[in-house]
């Protein structure tokens, strides 16, 4: 790790807004990787909401703004599959018919990463420098898995963080029911989809559910607040970054 | 029984809420999605087969014009008949003057989507004929007055419990006090009161898995061989499909069977593969061979960018995997297509104000595409569909208005960055136990689950501090 490389960090809007830490994570084990982080101040969100729900004309603005913001980096990383699938599979779709934005749209979803796949992929990264005392079960979301491909990567880094022993749930291929405005437009449906995977996650034994998108998370620790679950939740780059000691999602201070 | 795809919610609730379907649907891991991935482990290269399966299927659907004329001349050749039906009435007509002309008054049916799509059961009772739905699932849903809740599966809500209760009612000619706890007495009962309607039907309705044009013929995929019975017993054969099953010959065929019951069921070939071309029998019976083709919404798809769901070959592995379909069944839909195939679908046949929940109700979790053996995007047409919803003004207003009041702030940095300050601190301040409980905009979260309390600062006012 030679020569420095400036990453833009794409911090994701449930980032910003509901867990913080999981940003400074990622700075932490970009810049543990040789990496110069930036945060460009123009994001807000990668328009996902609004081009899954087919408001087109919202979902190009937004990703205008995100491109404009994000062109000039080396690399594009979020600690998110599923934003990271947004720029990376549907940007070029969003401006398909634009042949003014098109290859711009491709050329920054040639260089944007899934955070674990980022450190592993392109930086080699093999081992990383944390402890974790207890067991712990990735939750594979859907568009991590199918979009970006990234099914080893945390697994093999999670592997190497000391006192942590890893589990798996049975079913990995399976979606968590969450789906963005899908859990707030069929909740019930959501619900049961949800305690499928819950019911899962429990028969693992694991004690720490984590993972790469904090959407899923969030919607399964909510679901399992409201159920009387217990089991602690977060995201798989505050394990890795050695952060793994704060208070989990939803869990008050100890 | 759902019958308007305009109820969907409610009727996904009521669903969800049903007792008996659950154990139901909790066999379609084992049954289908295991089965599936040990027949594509068993293949091999189930990738380039899969490939190869789109290519075929493209091409039909890219030249259906030419393919069909071409089916028809080889159909009239072999001594047979194609029909054309542009509707479902034009299709249910042509299917009651067949009948007519033949006097029919039973007529047996194998396994047919299409004559679902068209409804010609009530059709034809209407006019005198009585339809007796030979496949085991069809027969069972056809007693008890349902539609199929499954492509390939009509029985599959029902335990076997319930089908026995089912024959109990209906088959009153044996002794009422039999046991009907195994599988295989439910089968053998079914197989005896078949055999006589087998027997006495003037004519047999098929469907047709696939067409091709070089041959004329029709290929039928089945487990139960009432296939066969249904098709050779009778004088009159009438095969009822949609326009887009077309290949170009039996080569083409061959690659599609590969695939169809793999992802179907995960056998290698189905129990049966029935080809079917022109009249069968001796040369002075006086034998019949029709074919409805039936259009009903199809070409009209072509040139959109739903165009690719044309490519489908029904094999029901998109409904097998979806989690949606896992959770609420076939019935809840309200039409005849469900799951991820009627999401793609219905919009575009029945129409996307009608059927708008279909596309809706996905989490995108792609495990449909990623199954499907002829690889039809089935999340992009879904979302296509979302966005033909929302440019004719067509999507929930409350949706819709949060939305833009979101995509107003997204595209504001500052603005965005402001609100969100303020709704991390909102938050915080309402969280109880670790949790927010409810908040009056977002019901659909908080009517099934909490909101993990956030930190209170957001992450880019804590960067500002950092650096």
């Amino acid at each position: 790790m030679n020569t420095r490389i400036r990453v833009g960090l794409f911090v994701t809007c449930l980032v910003d807004l509901v867990r913080p830490q999981v940003g400074f994570a990622a700075v932490k084990l970009l810049e543990q990787a040789g990496c110069d982080v930036e945060v460009p101040n123009a994001q807000t969100c990668c328009g996902q909401p609004a081009w899954n729900a087919g408001a087109d004309k919202d979902a190009n603005a937004i990703a205008r703004n995100v491109i404009a913001a994000f062109e000039g980096y080396d690399y594009v990383v979020a600690p998110s599959g599923s934003c990271a699938g947004m720029i990376k599979r549907h940007y070029p779709e969003v401006f398909e018919k634009d042949p003014a934005w098109l290859p711009r749209a491709r050329a920054l979803a040639a260089k944007t990463h899934e955070l674990t796949s980022f450190l592993v992929k392109v930086r080699g990264v093999e081992a990383v420098k944390a402890s974790f005392a207890g067991s712990v079960c990735y939750h594979d979301s859907c568009s991590s898995r199918r979009e970006m491909g990234v099914v080893a990567e945390p697994r093999s880094l999670l592997a190497t963080v000391d006192g942590l022993e890893l589990k798996e749930i049975s079913d990995k291929e399976t979606c968590c029911g969450f789906g963005g405005l899908f859990s707030v437009k069929y909740p019930e449906i959501s619900e049961r989809i949800a305690d499928t995977k819950i019911a899962d996650v429990l028969a693992s034994g694991a004690e720490t559910l984590t993972g790469g998108d904090l959407g899923c998370l969030l919607h399964l620790a909510g679901r399992m607040q409201r159920d009387g679950k217990q089991i602690a939740v977060r995201h798989v780059a505050e394990i890795l970054a050695g952060m793994g000691d704060e208070p989990a999602l939803g869990e008050t201070r100890k | 029984m759902n019958q308007d795809p305009r109820q969907f919610p409610k009727a996904a609730r009521e669903a969800l809420n049903d007792p008996m379907l659950r154990p139901a649907l909790n066999r379609m891991k084992m049954n289908f999605a295991a089965r599936r991935a040990y027949g594509v482990h068993a293949y091999g290269d189930f990738e380039t087969l899969r490939m190869a399966g789109r290519d075929i299927r493209e091409y039909a659907v890219t030249h259906l014009d030419t393919l069909l004329e071409t089916f028809e001349a080889s159909v009239t050749a072999r001594g047979g008949k194609v029909h054309w039906a542009s509707d479902a009435e034009e299709a249910r007509q042509a299917i009651l003057s067949i009948l007519r002309e033949t006097g029919a008054k039973t007529v047996t049916k194998g396994k047919s989507m299409v004559t679902e799509e068209i409804a010609l059961n009530p059709f034809l009772e209407a006019n005198g004929i009585v339809p007796v739905e030979t496949d085991l699932g069809e027969y069972i849903v056809q007693l008890r007055h349902e539609p199929p809740s499954h492509l390939i599966a009509p029985a599959f809500h029902l335990t076997k419990e319930q089908v026995a209760e089912t024959f109990r009612e209906v088959h009153t000619e044996f002794d009422p006090n039999r046991s009907l706890v195994e599988r295989n007495t439910l089968v053998q009962e079914a197989r005896a009161v078949l055999r006589a309607k087998f027997e006495a039907a003037e004519a047999g309705i098929t469907g047709g898995n696939l067409i091709t044009a070089a041959e004329g013929a029709a290929i039928i995929v089945t487990n139960e061989g009432n296939g066969d019975l249904t098709r050779l017993l009778p004088k009159t054969h009438i095969v009822v499909t949609g326009i887009e099953k077309i290949v170009r010959d039996m080569n083409d065929a061959s690659v599609l069977l590969r695939l169809l019951p793999r992802s179907a069921t995960g056998q290698a070939i189905s129990t049966y593969v029935s080809i079917m071309a022109g009249p069968v029998g001796e040369r002075d019976e006086q034998r019949s061979f029709h074919v409805v083709l039936v259009d009903n919404g199809r070409s009209k798809l072509i040139g959109t960018e739903a165009q690719d769901v044309l490519r489908c070959i029904r094999c029901s592995a998109c409904i097998n995997h979806c989690p949606v379909y896992g959770a609420i069944g076939g019935h809840a839909y309200g039409a005849v297509y469900m799951g991820p195939l009627g999401a793609a679908l219905n919009p575009g046949m029945i129409g996307v104000a009608e059927t708008g929940h279909h596309a809706n109700a996905s989490t995108f979790c792609g495990r449909c595409a990623e199954v499907c053996p002829v690889m039809i995007p089935l999340p992009k047409i879904m979302r296509y569909w979302r966005a033909v919803e929302h440019a004719q003004g067509l999507a929930p207003k409350s949706v819709t208005f949060g939305l833009s009041v979101w995509a107003f702030a997204a595209k504001h940095p500052l603005l965005y960055r402001f609100g969100a300050s303020l709704l991390t601190r909102l938050l915080k301040l309402m969280s109880r136990n670790g949790a927010v409980h409810s908040l009056p905009l977002m019901k659909g979260w908080f009517a099934v689950r909490d909101f993990p309390a956030p930190a209170g600062k957001t992450f880019h006012e804590q960067w500002q501090t950092h650096r």
